[in-house]
């Protein structure tokens, strides 16, 4: 009797912290095969494909100059598409978390469209807006602005479609911690910038670097919409994604893959920056978060 | 620095947060804005601050319109309920933000470490200056905050509900210590707070705020003996509240003619309210207000009683020796001996016991069966 009451006791003691072993080892090996499926693997085959006819083949297909164009055009939007997003972000973050006003939710959602719209869309958007068909292509045709199919088109694809990551990142981040600390800071007499720089900036710059990892990933790799706008030129228009189409579209996968490789390398590259950055400042991190 | 706030109003949409409501508050006061939670005394310490703006009235800080100046130029030292401290700041660079904020006069480096361990030293948190606010405990959160805002020099302190986030026993400390450091700084001062404890133990003047109006303002002693209003009487202390009719220069409950002198009071239905202290037990057999006993609880070296008296069963609260064994369901007699009765009017009168003993009393409660026992 008391015997079968203890172990009623320890199972249901047990089932109030978690599962049984037997559960549990079923639970973590679906969890692992899912992300070997889903993750790891992938990653592994661009890599094994890259380097599947030696070494030599994948040099000569990055060695090729329209590799080197779509590299340089890729980083190139990258550059101008971060940045610029970084500003609005952090300008449109502020504005929702740290402000009360009419058609608010309207932003927000507005802010989102560009996650919701596929992005094929969002490039014949812009196909219209630009092309000769438009208004306003034969204007800045006018004055020798060529939009579509040439590098602004794509640059204005790109930030059209990572116009969200940063913003939605601070969002969330911003309106938890309030504005008390903004409040204090121009009572001691603070300017605006001052309580920028020194008080809100600081507070989320965690959520910020991560806002621009997504968006800096986002931006190198974005196909469909740039596709649309970018008009395929060899050399000139490509970037790394492009590129990595039209070698597959030529029957070269190995050389896909190395470029490839070379997409998926930087990913990598920008997700161990983040980690190394965390790691280092992980102190001050932990102890900011007791707060 | 004298403040004044003069006919302030603001809305939030269909709720009115402050409804035309007037303060002052003379230099080197200590006042507490008193109510409960919705009743406009945070909103009147941030417009003060400059942190809300009112749709109308202005705020003086002496003869100046502060409305005028920005909010960074008021010199107001706010201290925030959750501290407000810059989490990844030390201590010591909390403390001389607004020193390095300055624009005019700015200091030296060398000065503003001075400065800021002089603050410290102010603040008892001496040792202190190079840890993180995660790493303190709330009450010493609380007194870099004051730190932090005395550090500039402030004209007027301003204090939102400043112990409300710590344990009772913290509070108790800090309080004393606020006390002590108001004394010996002189600042003009205002705090909000919703527990009436504090701001009678604390406070020169206390304010009472209800629905965006001030109910009264008055020192602790004023508050506490004469409150102004029903909602003030209810607010400070313990209270019971039976309905009366008043008739001729007479309170009756229940057709029974009470023991009190009623002053210029209007005839007609009032509110007699009655704290703890205003009812004792007739132990001699004496006239007064039968009752059953519904509860009783142990407060410090007090019993506290609670009676249902009268045909409509309303309920008397008063305190007894806790020698005296009181049980659920005994009957017994009270006597009312004070209180203050409010008519439809917010006007409040005092009254008193009748010298006289009605005998009024002891035929009703003789009719009701009451004092055969």
């Amino acid at each position: 009797m008391s015997d079968t009451q203890s172990a009623k006791q320890k199972k249901s003691a047990r089932l109030a912290i978690g599962e049984g072993p037997g559960t549990k080892l079923v639970l973590i090996i679906a969890a692992l095969t899912f992300l070997g499926l889903m993750l790891i693997a992938p990653l592994l085959v661009v890599f094994v494909e890259a380097f599947g006819r030696g070494i030599q083949v994948y040099l000569d297909a990055l060695a090729l100059p329209d590799t080197a164009a779509a590299l340089q055009l890729t980083l190139l939007v990258a550059a101008i598409a971060v940045p610029l997003n970084l500003v609005f972000g952090i300008a449109a973050a502020w504005l929702i978390a740290k402000f009360d006003f009419k058609g608010k939710s309207f932003l927000l959602t507005l802010i989102d469209l560009p996650f919701a719209v596929s992005p094929v869309v969002s490039g014949l958007i812009f196909v219209l807006l630009f092309g000769a068909n438009s208004a306003l292509g034969p204007i800045l045709d006018g004055y020798g602005i060529k939009v579509l199919f040439a590098v602004p088109g794509i640059v204005i694809a790109t930030i059209f479609i990572t116009f969200p990551f940063i913003a939605r990142e601070l969002i969330p981040l911003m309106q938890q911690q309030g504005s008390s600390e903004e409040e204090a800071a121009v009572s001691l007499g603070a300017s605006g910038w001052r309580t920028f720089f020194q008080v809100t900036l600081p507070n989320v710059k965690w959520g910020l670097l991560y806002g621009v990892l997504l968006c800096n990933a986002r931006a190198m790799g974005e196909f469909g919409a740039v596709s649309v706008v970018s008009g395929h030129i060899r050399g000139v228009t490509n970037t790394l994604p492009l590129h990595i189409e039209i070698l597959y579209n030529d029957n070269k996968a190995a050389a896909a893959f190395a470029v490839a490789s070379l997409l998926a390398a930087l990913a990598l590259i920008t997700l161990a920056a983040k980690t190394v950055l965390e790691a280092r400042f992980a102190g001050s991190l932990a102890a900011q978060r007791r707060h | 620095m004298q403040v004044r706030a003069v006919n302030i109003s603001k809305r939030y949409a269909s709720l009115a947060a402050l409804d035309d409501v007037s303060l002052d508050i003379k230099s080197g006061e200590l006042v507490a804005l008193l109510g409960p939670s919705g009743s406009g005394k945070t909103t009147l310490l941030r417009t003060i601050a400059g942190l809300e703006h009112a749709d109308t009235g202005t705020v003086y800080f002496d003869q100046r319109d502060a409305s005028e100046s920005r909010i960074q130029d008021r010199g107001v030292g706010f201290v925030f309920q959750h501290y407000a401290l810059f989490k990844h700041m030390r201590v010591m660079d909390n403390i001389a933000f607004g020193l390095r904020a300055r624009r005019k006069n700015k200091l030296k480096d060398s000065e503003i470490k001075r400065r800021v361990l002089e603050l410290l030293d102010l603040v008892q948190l001496s040792g202190l200056e190079k840890r993180f606010p995660a790493q303190l405990s709330g009450g010493q959160r609380q007194r870099v905050a004051l730190a932090r805002a005395l550090a500039i020099e402030p004209s007027v302190l301003l204090l939102d509900e400043p112990f409300g986030a710590l344990d009772a026993r913290v509070r108790k400390d800090l309080r004393r210590w606020l006390r002590e450091l108001h004394e010996r700084t002189g600042h003009t001062t205002l705090f909000v707070t919703h527990d009436q404890e504090e701001a009678l133990e604390l406070a020169d003047r206390v304010v009472v705020m209800n629905k965006g109006r001030i109910e009264q303002s008055a020192t602790p002693d004023e508050i506490y003996d004469t409150p102004a209003t029903p909602f003030v009487f209810s607010f400070i202390g313990e209270s019971s509240v039976i309905p009366v009719q008043i008739g001729n220069g007479k309170a009756t409950l229940d057709e029974r003619v009470l023991d009190l002198e009623i002053g210029a009071l209007p005839d007609g239905p009032a509110q007699l309210y009655l704290r703890p202290e205003d009812v004792a037990m007739i132990t001699d057999g004496g006239p007064g207000i039968p009752g059953l006993v519904v509860s009783t609880r142990r407060i410090g070296g007090m019993r506290r009683v609670t009676i249902e008296c009268g045909l409509a069963r309303h309920r008397i609260e008063f305190d007894t020796t806790s020698e005296i064994p009181i049980q659920n369901s005994q009957r017994l007699t009270v006597r009312v001996s004070g209180g203050r009765v409010y008519g439809s009017g917010a006007e409040g009168y005092e009254t008193e016991r009748l010298a006289s003993s009605e005998t009024s009393d002891v035929k009703w409660a003789r009719a009701e069966g009451w004092l055969d026992r």
